[in-house]
């Protein structure tokens, strides 16, 4: 946990971590020019000999430095293209995270308050739910009309199943006593469920909408790469970030590739950032444990 | 009923009677009995202290009063009127009894005013203003001012047990259930709410069913003291206070006092070898 407090001494460490991680792989992925291209060759051929393939020897060398990445941003920074990618992940984030909002809570509710429902309703949930959302995506694109709807829809089950296990494994550990006291002072079902249930399953909201917005991030790009990312809407810039990363790996350009996956890293810790500073404000209660 | 003890006493209401009550839990065909057979009279206005070792079925009968549980036979009535009975085996949860819980049961998402104004607007007797005035009111009363906006989890143990019996007040109730509500303070804290609780008590006259298992905070607080028997549950021996009060802590130190220690150390301690030893067996 966070001491929440401004900590200089931290954050000069988490720059200094930074700044050290970008050094150490600038000067990995610049050693290739430093020791010749073919510096590895007879541990290459040695490997060949043994039998594996040549090309088997996984070397950071490989991989764009720091320096070449930051260039090829420079030169899209202005591109229209990069930041409908950017749109469009985030709005299919959006679209499938505030669904999984809007129908996984109520359900969730209702499995915890109403036995019936529990009944009928969890068997079916729990069997569906060992699922990855992965596996959806080429029955969503058969069933969807678009392709469009078909990654919102593997985006929401990305998030709905963690939502509503939260919701209801909160709502479950209300302490009893809280209804006890409730109902000896005079409240009915009804306040019963807005003052006692309500505000007694908002952390495990929180919590639940968190780790569900960091799966919904996980799944979009997934999905943006297998379905080819919607790119039947025309342009380079409807398929997302997912398809902007695919689409830079087909077109052999390395360094957009890890463009694509800071920036996908830089849009989770913002909407990480954003649901933490909501769940503070909705749940203030617990700011001073 | 005209002994010392009883003089200062002027509530009519809250007469509880507890008579030959058996709770019977089975689960899984194991029959245990939590209470056997227990009759017990509290008159209006009254602190009746139930002591007993943990466990030994106290808190089944406060359950019982308060509406939580079922019992299996018997009869408990408030003001001759019937909560639970045999043919009608749990009570209706009401604002005329409120429990204030062992480990405390505010409510953490609401601030300590809006858990104190909870039961009177719940019961929309009064109108906000006046459940917010009223609230105000018996918080300064009860050396809560200044922490009206504050959550529960902000303040300390002991300030968040008063503001759960003043929410409790708050209600009118004719009876007080306290199920050992000092029981996780420290011995400090716990002089310093005995007294405050007296303090209440003497501005409310509300029955007071006092569950614990110290028997010094019994005989401090009680006007009647009942020892019960480690499982089944039951009075052992029915104590009268005569200390009069109203009470200070100087009581701690007087020879009745002491008298009374002696006369009932006894009987806790032999239950509470009892209860040790059956601990034993089924642990």
């Amino acid at each position: 946990m966070a001491t929440g407090k401004f900590n200089l001494r931290s954050l000069a460490r988490g720059v200094l971590s930074i700044v050290v991680f970008l050094i150490l792989w600038e000067i990995g992925s610049r050693s290739k020019h430093w020791l010749g291209a073919d510096v590895f060759s007879p541990l290459r051929e040695a490997l060949g000999a043994m039998g594996f393939k040549k090309t088997y020897l996984p070397w950071i060398g490989a991989v764009p430095a720091p320096t070449e990445v930051l260039h090829a941003w420079r030169s899209i920074i202005t591109d229209a293209g990069y930041w409908q990618s950017w749109y469009m992940s985030s709005f299919r984030v959006l679209a499938g995270f505030t669904a999984a909002m809007l129908i996984g809570i109520p359900f969730g509710l209702l499995l915890a308050v109403n036995r019936t429902a529990f009944g009928i309703g969890f068997p079916v949930f729990e069997v569906l739910r060992p699922i990855p959302p992965l596996a959806w995506v080429p029955a969503s694109i058969i069933f969807w009309p678009t392709q469009e709807m078909s990654i919102a829809f593997v985006t929401f089950l990305g998030a709905f199943y963690t939502i509503v296990i939260n919701v209801v494994g909160g709502a479950k550990s209300i302490d009893v006593r809280y209804f006890q006291a409730a109902q000896s002072m005079g409240s009915s079902k009804w306040d019963i469920f807005r003052r006692i249930i309500l505000p007694g399953t908002l952390p495990s909201i929180v919590v639940g909408s968190a780790v569900g917005m960091g799966i919904t991030w996980e799944v979009v790009v997934a999905a943006e790469m297998i379905s080819g990312g919607g790119s039947q809407t025309g342009g380079t810039g409807g398929g997302g970030l997912g398809f902007f990363i695919w689409n830079s790996y087909v077109g052999g350009s390395y360094e957009q590739i890890v463009v694509g996956m800071i920036s996908i890293g830089i849009a989770g810790f913002i909407s990480s950032e954003l649901l933490r500073t909501l769940g503070k404000y909705v749940t203030p209660w617990l700011r001073l444990r | 009923m005209n002994s010392p003890a009883h003089e200062e006493r002027a509530s009519t209401r809250g007469a509880i009677r507890i008579d030959d009550v058996v709770k019977i839990y089975d689960p899984d065909g194991a029959a245990v009995m939590a209470v056997d057979h227990c009759s017990l009279d509290i008159e209006a206005g009254e602190i009746c202290m139930i002591v007993g070792p943990s466990g030994c079925g106290k808190t089944t009968l406060l359950n019982a009063i308060a509406g939580f549980h079922e019992i299996t036979s018997g009869t408990i009535t408030l003001d001759g009127e019937v909560l639970c009975s045999s043919a009608k085996p749990r009570a209706e949860p009401g604002s005329d009894r409120i429990v204030v819980f062992q480990n405390g049961a505010l409510f953490p998402w609401k601030t300590n005013l809006e858990n104190v104004a909870f039961g009177p607007t719940m019961q929309g007797k009064l109108s906000k203003a006046e459940v917010t005035e009223k609230a105000l009111g018996m918080m300064a009363d009860a050396g809560l001012a200044g922490v009206e906006h504050n959550f529960p989890g902000e303040i300390s143990s002991g300030m968040r047990r008063r503001v759960e019996i003043v929410r409790a007040l708050m209600n009118d109730p004719k009876v007080l259930l306290l199920d050992e509500p000092y029981r996780a303070l420290d011995s400090l804290t716990k002089s310093v709410m005995h007294e405050a609780l007296l303090e209440i008590y003497y501005k409310n006259k509300v029955t007071i069913f006092f569950i614990t298992h110290d028997l010094e905070e019994a005989i401090f607080l009680g006007h009647k003291v009942a020892i019960m028997t480690t499982r089944p549950c039951k009075p052992k021996k029915i104590l009268t206070v005569d200390i009069p009060h109203p009470r200070d802590y100087s009581v701690l130190t007087s020879k009745r006092f002491r008298e009374l220690m002696e006369e009932t150390n006894e009987a806790v301690h032999e239950e509470a070898l009892k209860a040790f030893q059956a601990g034993e067996k089924e642990g």
